[in-house]
């Protein structure tokens, strides 16, 4: 079956895509940026199984949602530690 | 004017010119829906009564693009390699050396190791039946792979870097990049073209459809599976067991 028209269900995912993308833009926390990122990846994630693309949106919920968040959690534990007043520190 | 009135006069101007062009590029899109794929047609249309695989995306990438996905596989083996060769010292002090892991509460734990056996399940699902349902070599293997790294969070570095030794995941990942090539080549010397299928296309909606794919599609899960592993060791024993072999000596 090929989408014809978008219907309101697509069209309130699209929009919350777009509000997501923005926010995390405009995060200026490191840490809750690639949350919020995370959170950006299962929007998409879920933009992708309404357009029936269920294919892309497992490799998307792979990749964005663990495989990059991981990589940048533990760049932000080594960049954020060495802060003397960073989170890392606070938790001791 | 201040540096902040200046940067908004050449800001505003700037970001209008680009938001018209956008707009404009934007106007002249194909309506929503409105598909000009001609391959994607002509793939739906002949996936299934030619390799008899209910997933035309996997046939895609596996078969009637599998050359494309040959190279992709290399592109990712050659990235872990230049990862490693980077990131690995030579003489590692070894699993030994990093700080001992704090132990985690048996809920986390408990936890920990049934979303660990779930997520590894879920992959092997995805992979196997990736030319039955949606999924597939890779989603199948990335998954994995994330399953493992709860063994970090769950456990600690320790119990992660036991259970994923370089010694078996490295050749691991070779077979997976190597198998895709030698499923390609026996094509080749049976006198097809590289990477013809060369099983009969089986049942279809079965594991049993699909003819070579299977076994492409196993020889990524391998690869894939095996190369994100690598990737996460490696940059977690790069970040983190310097960081807190520093702190557990302050």
């Amino acid at each position: 079956m090929i989408v014809e028209t978008l219907v309101p269900l697509q069209a309130m995912i699209l929009a919350l895509v777009a509000v997501a993308a923005a926010s995390v833009a405009l995060c200026r926390s490191p840490l809750r940026q690639i949350l919020l990122s995370g959170v950006y990846g299962l929007l998409l994630v879920v933009l992708f199984v309404v357009l029936q693309a269920p294919d892309v949106a497992l490799s998307m919920l792979v990749a964005t949602t663990v495989a990059y968040p991981l990589v940048v959690l533990v760049a932000i534990a080594r960049t954020g530690a060495r802060r003397p007043d960073g989170d890392e520190e606070r938790q001791r | 004017m201040t540096r902040r009135r200046i940067r908004g006069a050449v800001a505003v101007p700037a970001l209008g010119v680009v938001g018209a062009v956008v707009f404009w590029g934007l106007s002249g899109l194909p309506s929503f829906g409105d598909y000009h794929g001609q391959y994607g047609r002509l793939i739906n249309d002949v996936a299934l009564p030619e390799r008899h695989t209910t997933n035309a995306v996997t046939a895609t990438v596996f078969d009637y693009r599998g050359l494309d996905t040959l190279g992709e596989e290399f592109i990712l083996f050659a990235a872990v390699t230049g990862v490693v060769l980077l990131l690995r010292k030579s003489g590692r002090r070894g699993v030994d050396a990093a700080p001992k892991d704090r132990v985690t509460s048996d809920a986390l734990r408990l936890f920990g190791m049934l979303a660990l056996a779930g997520g590894v399940l879920v992959g092997l699902w995805l992979a196997a039946y990736g030319y039955v349902t949606p999924g597939g070599g890779f989603q199948g293997g990335v998954a994995i792979a994330s399953a493992f790294a709860l063994l970090y969070l769950a456990a600690g570095y320790r119990a992660f870097a036991r259970r994923t030794s370089e010694e078996a995941l490295d050749p691991l990942e070779a077979t997976g990049a190597g198998g895709f090539a030698v499923v390609g080549l026996a094509a080749l010397i049976s006198g097809l073209p590289f990477l013809a299928n060369l099983l009969g296309p089986g049942q279809p909606s079965t594991l049993f459809s699909g003819g070579s794919i299977a076994f492409v599609n196993w020889a990524a899960a391998i690869e894939v599976a095996a190369a994100n592993t690598i990737l996460f060791k490696a940059f977690l024993e790069q970040y983190i067991v310097p960081l807190a072999a520093a702190r557990s000596r302050r």
